[in-house]
């Protein structure tokens, strides 16, 4: 039995929170990933530590599965696209091609993040510090608490759920119903606990925690404030 | 083989005189290994503990140098390997005594972590007569480009404990830098030293090289046995659990023998196990007798407090784990008890050798089985060691990620030609046999990481020069290598630290250990659980450590209890068989062992030794299947998931299976008798099934882990910033799933799959099982359970098919929570 999407009303909008830790905003066709780090395996060569180099085309690969599913008309990155300013010369050309295509087919929008503050130059879409739409305020960094309707990345948020002595780790959307953390989408991004302070401190109200799973989000953890 | 009864050589002056004044005379083992080093013979000691094996070891050394002419410069003669630090150093003190007492010019010294940086740079330099240390550190001696000059004259190696390293990735590491020793000194001989093993052989064939073709095997000298060791089973009479490791029941029995001995040893399986029984031990303790707790995750200041008082005569008891199967010799023991099942009567000599070291008297032990199935192994294997009777093991090849690691160290001592390497590393027994293509993918994989899409090798870590050697790119490399070197993967760990109750968490407070990350994890603050000896009540995690403050609770809330460690053997899985089967043995297994037993055989029926007995039975609204292979819990969990594959097929709705180290449960929706078991238990099923199901599984994944870090695809250290467990083990599953979907066939993940399927799987030993039953399997179809069948029942597994369970937990968490919002009760 498949449970319907997983919900979520930030203000007065309806988004679907979905297992692949993408944001999808119904009414406006509109696609939002976080963090994707493209090239962050290959940051690591410099230091000798050769991880495969295939984290790039296995996130634009997810990605792709994503806009055909949804027929996405508008994509935001929100920012930490590229894992650092020299990532862009480090694709191949195949992986550039990959890129170029996503970005001409969509109305792709690349939020700056702090890994990388100028995204490569060749790059299709727009560059934009922030973006509204609607309600809604889009930006890499989640900015000082309270604020209605901001949808954020930066902190790549994960939660640990257990139950009867098995426990599993999982990526996670964390909201109080007017702001929003995703997860981080890049292949080989990690996870900071939900419980840290740098992603509590956001909610003092309390939040809501959604951890992915292979079919579709659940609604694990609801912490008071 | 032992009886040089008149030995053939005399002991030369001073050593005859030494020996004479000591009131001693040379074992003709000792005299043996005179002879054998006279002769310039690799050989293999295989004695008993107490009888002089490490004085065996070096008596030719000392001797050689004892006679040299007068040295003007003093070079490196004998290298002595232990794999225990602590073992070293005390085999140095010990060594002093007999130089000291005849006056001999030798200087002893030691290399660990612990030593000086700036002792390490003077042995390179100026090394002693006798280095003694351990092989992590022989490997980081000869990834230096003085080696060849350090190492030139040496004439003999030690392997001291060889049996416990040399069937490991601890052994394939030592076996490759043994090769290179062989280059750098091809005059040095070896003297391998283990204690009584069940098969020598490869052993015998570790220490000499390998020939290209056939095999080459060192000479063999045998101990004369000890006396056969006194072995009693603390079991009662009237109660026997059904399940469980822990053998609460018998604590009363255990601090009895406590008393009547000098000294006891408390053996248990697992850290957790020793925790809850040293605080079980402690709650009975009316006499305060002290008793001390001793396990690896304990801070290594307090463990080097219990081992000096113990050593000192201080304590009454220690409770420990496997941290104390080797080490150093305590006079003081004489008294051995093991809690569970002993797995592996190897394991149980190893231990009850503890006890007093002194070969004439009988050692003592007591073994305390913690439930039924564990009263027929203790019995087992207590009739395995007096029939002096030892377990095998299967040997493992050679594996890549250390040989990985060992080319990388090779080229940080010199450019090497990669043809000379891969003879040198054929001559390593557990490589011989290697396939030249699999060694030029390793080196691939060293100098840029050997993938199909050649990304890196602008960032090469080994080039080739004009003369086609390779070489190292950069000198920082070596730098790295030695923070990265060694095969020893912990799991992710993280530091406890004890602060007073109300203090800001990350405020001050003491180290008392480490714990598994995956259980810190789990904890919510306040929840209490066991460790160092106390109940603790968690506070929070800050930065890299979990703070906690003691508990007023007598009992921890958090279970923190998770199955034994070691599998059980498969010689002593074969005893208990032929135990169960053989109804005239039952007389000496405790009554209610006996009873259950007999109503087992009128209710369903006692399988022979070659067969497998199935039971099939309702209840409560779920069907089951319960078979009894008697081979290790690894075995039974692979077993189990490709049994409910098939079952899914036949459409039979399995949901679930659980395993423990004698028998494998299944159920599911539908009945399950009538199932054609030739068919469902074929050895058919370790094909495709397995592969699918190996690469989704946790354990595959750590194995991964492991294999990564050792190969050096990740660092664990990077010089100046630590890299902590939790980032290590959240990034490696990404890669796994990446690489694993990009390039199948990628070198480390053939490594892995050799890991995982040889060692960590058993499925080698579920494939003999599976022969052995086939056209053997019994099938009962019963009303209700059966006795056999309750143990099985009563044992939780906690690694259930990954994927489908995984997303029913999250289904299930978000039911709860949306369930208790719900409830409108108030």
């Amino acid at each position: 039995m498949t449970r319907p999407h997983c919900l979520l009303v930030l203000g007065e909008t309806e988004l679907v929170l979905d297992a692949s830790g993408a944001l999808w905003w119904p009414a406006e066709k509109t696609l939002v990933v976080a963090d994707l780090h493209f090239e962050k395996g290959s940051a690591y060569a410099r230091s000798g530590q050769f991880l495969p180099p295939y984290d790039t085309r296995a996130t634009i690969r997810r990605l792709e599965v994503l806009l055909v599913r949804f027929r996405a008309e508008r994509v935001i990155a929100l920012g930490d696209s590229f894992h650092d300013g020299g990532a862009g010369e480090r694709l191949d050309e195949e992986e550039c091609a990959a890129l170029s295509m996503l970005t001409r087919c969509t109305e792709f929008t690349w939020i700056e993040g702090n890994h990388d503050p100028e995204p490569p130059a060749w790059l299709g879409g727009r560059i934009l510090p922030e973006m509204m739409i609607g309600t809604l305020m889009f930006r890499h960094i989640p900015g000082e608490p309270g604020i209605m309707g901001e949808v954020a990345g930066h902190l790549h948020p994960a939660v640990r759920v257990s139950r009867g002595g098995v426990s599993v780790r999982r990526r996670c959307f964390v909201s109080d119903g007017r702001r929003l953390l995703l997860p981080a989408f890049g292949a080989y991004t990690g996870g900071l606990d939900v419980r840290d302070e740098a992603v509590t401190a956001l909610f003092s109200r309390g939040h809501s925690v959604y951890a992915l799973g292979k079919e579709r989000a659940y609604l694990v953890k609801a912490v008071a404030a | 083989m032992n009886a040089l009864a008149e030995p053939h050589t005399a002991l030369p002056e001073p050593f005859a005189r030494w020996f004479a004044a000591r009131g001693w005379s040379p074992r003709a083992h000792q005299l043996a290994l005179v002879e054998h080093a006279a002769r310039g013979e690799a050989v293999l000691l295989v004695a008993p503990t107490g009888g002089g094996k490490t004085l065996a070891g070096f008596l030719p050394t000392l001797i050689a140098l004892a006679s040299a002419p007068k040295r003007r410069t003093r070079a490196l003669h004998t290298l002595y390997i232990s794999p225990l630090k602590a073992l070293a150093i005390d085999v140095a003190r010990n060594l002093e005594t007999p130089i000291a007492e005849m006056s001999l010019d030798i200087r002893v010294e030691t290399r660990t972590g612990d030593t000086p940086a700036s002792r390490r740079q003077r042995q390179r330099y100026a090394p002693p007569d006798i280095l003694l240390t351990t092989p992590e550190q022989l490997t980081l001696l000869l990834a230096h480009r003085l080696a060849p000059q350090m190492f030139e004259h040496l004439r003999t190696v030690v392997l001291d404990e060889l049996h416990a390293i040399h069937n490991s990735k601890r052994g394939d590491l030592l076996a490759l830098t043994l090769a290179r020793l062989t280059t750098l000194a091809p005059n040095h001989r070896r003297v391998g030293l283990s204690a009584t093993v069940a098969d020598p052989v490869p052993l015998q064939r570790y220490l000499v090289p390998q020939p290209e073709q056939g095999e080459a095997l060192c000479a063999l000298v045998r101990g004369a046995g000890g006396a056969i060791p006194e072995i009693s089973l603390i079991a009662s009479e009237d109660y026997v659990p059904w399940a469980g490791h822990l053998a609460r029941h018998a604590m009363l029995d255990v601090m009895a023998a406590i008393k009547q001995a000098k000294t006891s040893l408390v053996f248990v399986n697992t850290r957790r196990q020793a925790e809850l029984t040293f605080q079980d031990l402690w709650r009975i303790n009316d006499d305060n007798l002290a008793i001390a707790l001793h396990h690896g995750s304990l801070a290594p200041e307090q463990r080097r407090k219990v081992e000096a008082a113990m050593a000192a005569g201080r304590l009454r008891a220690v409770v420990c784990t496997s941290t104390l199967d080797l080490g150093i010799d305590w006079g003081a023991v004489d008294n051995v008890i093991c809690i569970g099942a002993p797995k592996g009567a190897a394991r149980l000599v190893q231990r009850i050798g503890r006890a007093n070291h002194r070969l004439d008297e009988p050692s003592r032990a007591w073994l305390v089985p913690a439930n039924r199935f564990e009263v027929l192994e203790c019995e087992a294997a207590r009739e395995a060691v007096i029939a002096g009777e030892l377990d095998g093991e299967r040997l493992k090849t050679g594996s890549l990620d250390v040989l990985a690691q060992h080319v990388l160290g090779m080229a940080c001592a010199a450019p090497f030609a990669e043809d000379d390497l891969y003879r040198e590393v054929l001559s390593a027994s557990p490589y011989h046999g290697l396939p030249r293509e699999e060694f030029a993918r390793v080196v691939d994989f060293v100098a840029t990481g050997g993938y199909a899409l050649k990304r890196y090798d602008r960032y090469a870590k080994l080039r080739k020069t004009k003369e086609g050697l390779w070489r190292l790119a950069h000198p920082k490399l070596a730098q790295a290598y030695r923070l990265n070197a060694g095969t020893i993967v912990e799991d992710p760990m993280i530091d406890i630290r004890l602060q007073s109750k109300g203090r800001p968490i990350g405020a001050g407070g003491r180290s008392l250990g480490q714990m598994e990350e995956y259980f810190i994890e789990q904890l919510l603050p306040g929840d209490t659980f066991v460790f160092a000896g106390e109940v603790l009540a968690f506070q929070g995690i800050h930065e890299d450590a979990a703070y906690v403050s003691r508990s007023p609770d007598k009992e921890a809330e958090v279970p923190s209890y998770n199955g034994g460690k070691f599998p059980l053997s498969t010689f002593l899985a074969r005893r208990v068989r032929e135990m169960v089967s053989n109804p005239a043995s039952w007389h000496l297994l405790p009554d209610p062992v006996q009873e259950w037993l007999r109503i087992q055989e009128w209710r369903s029926t006692i399988p022979q030794p070659g067969q497998l007995l199935v039971e099939t039975f309702p209840r409560a609204k779920r069907f089951y299947m319960v078979c009894y292979p008697f081979e290790g819990r690894l075995a039974h969990q692979t077993l189990g998931m490709l049994v409910t594959r098939r079952l899914e097929r036949l459409h039979l709705q399995p949901t679930g299976f659980c395993a423990n180290e004698y028998a494998l449960a299944v159920w599911g929706r539908r009945d399950l008798s009538g199932l054609n078991l030739g068919q469902l238990f074929d050895e058919d099923m370790l094909g495709d099934d397995l592969d699918a199901w190996l690469a989704e599984s946790n354990l595959f994944k750590r194995t991964f882990r492991n294999c990564a870090v050792i190969a050096g695809l990740i660092e664990r250290r990077m010089p100046g910033k630590e890299k902590t467990g939790r980032q290590v083990t959240f990034s490696t599953d990404l890669i796994y799933d990446v690489l694993r979907e990009h390039e199948p066939d990628h070198i480390l993940l053939r490594a892995t799959y050799q890991d995982a399927a040889t060692g960590l799987l058993d499925v080698a030993r579920l494939g003999d099982m599976l022969k052995r039953v086939k056209t053997r399997i019994i099938a009962r179809h019963l009303d209700r359970v059966s006795p056999l069948a309750v143990p099985a029942l009563l044992e939780i597994s906690r690694e259930m098919v990954a994927g489908e369970a995984h997303e029913e937990l999250l289904r299930e968490t978000e039911d709860a929570l949306i369930a208790d919002a719900m409830r409108v009760d108030g």
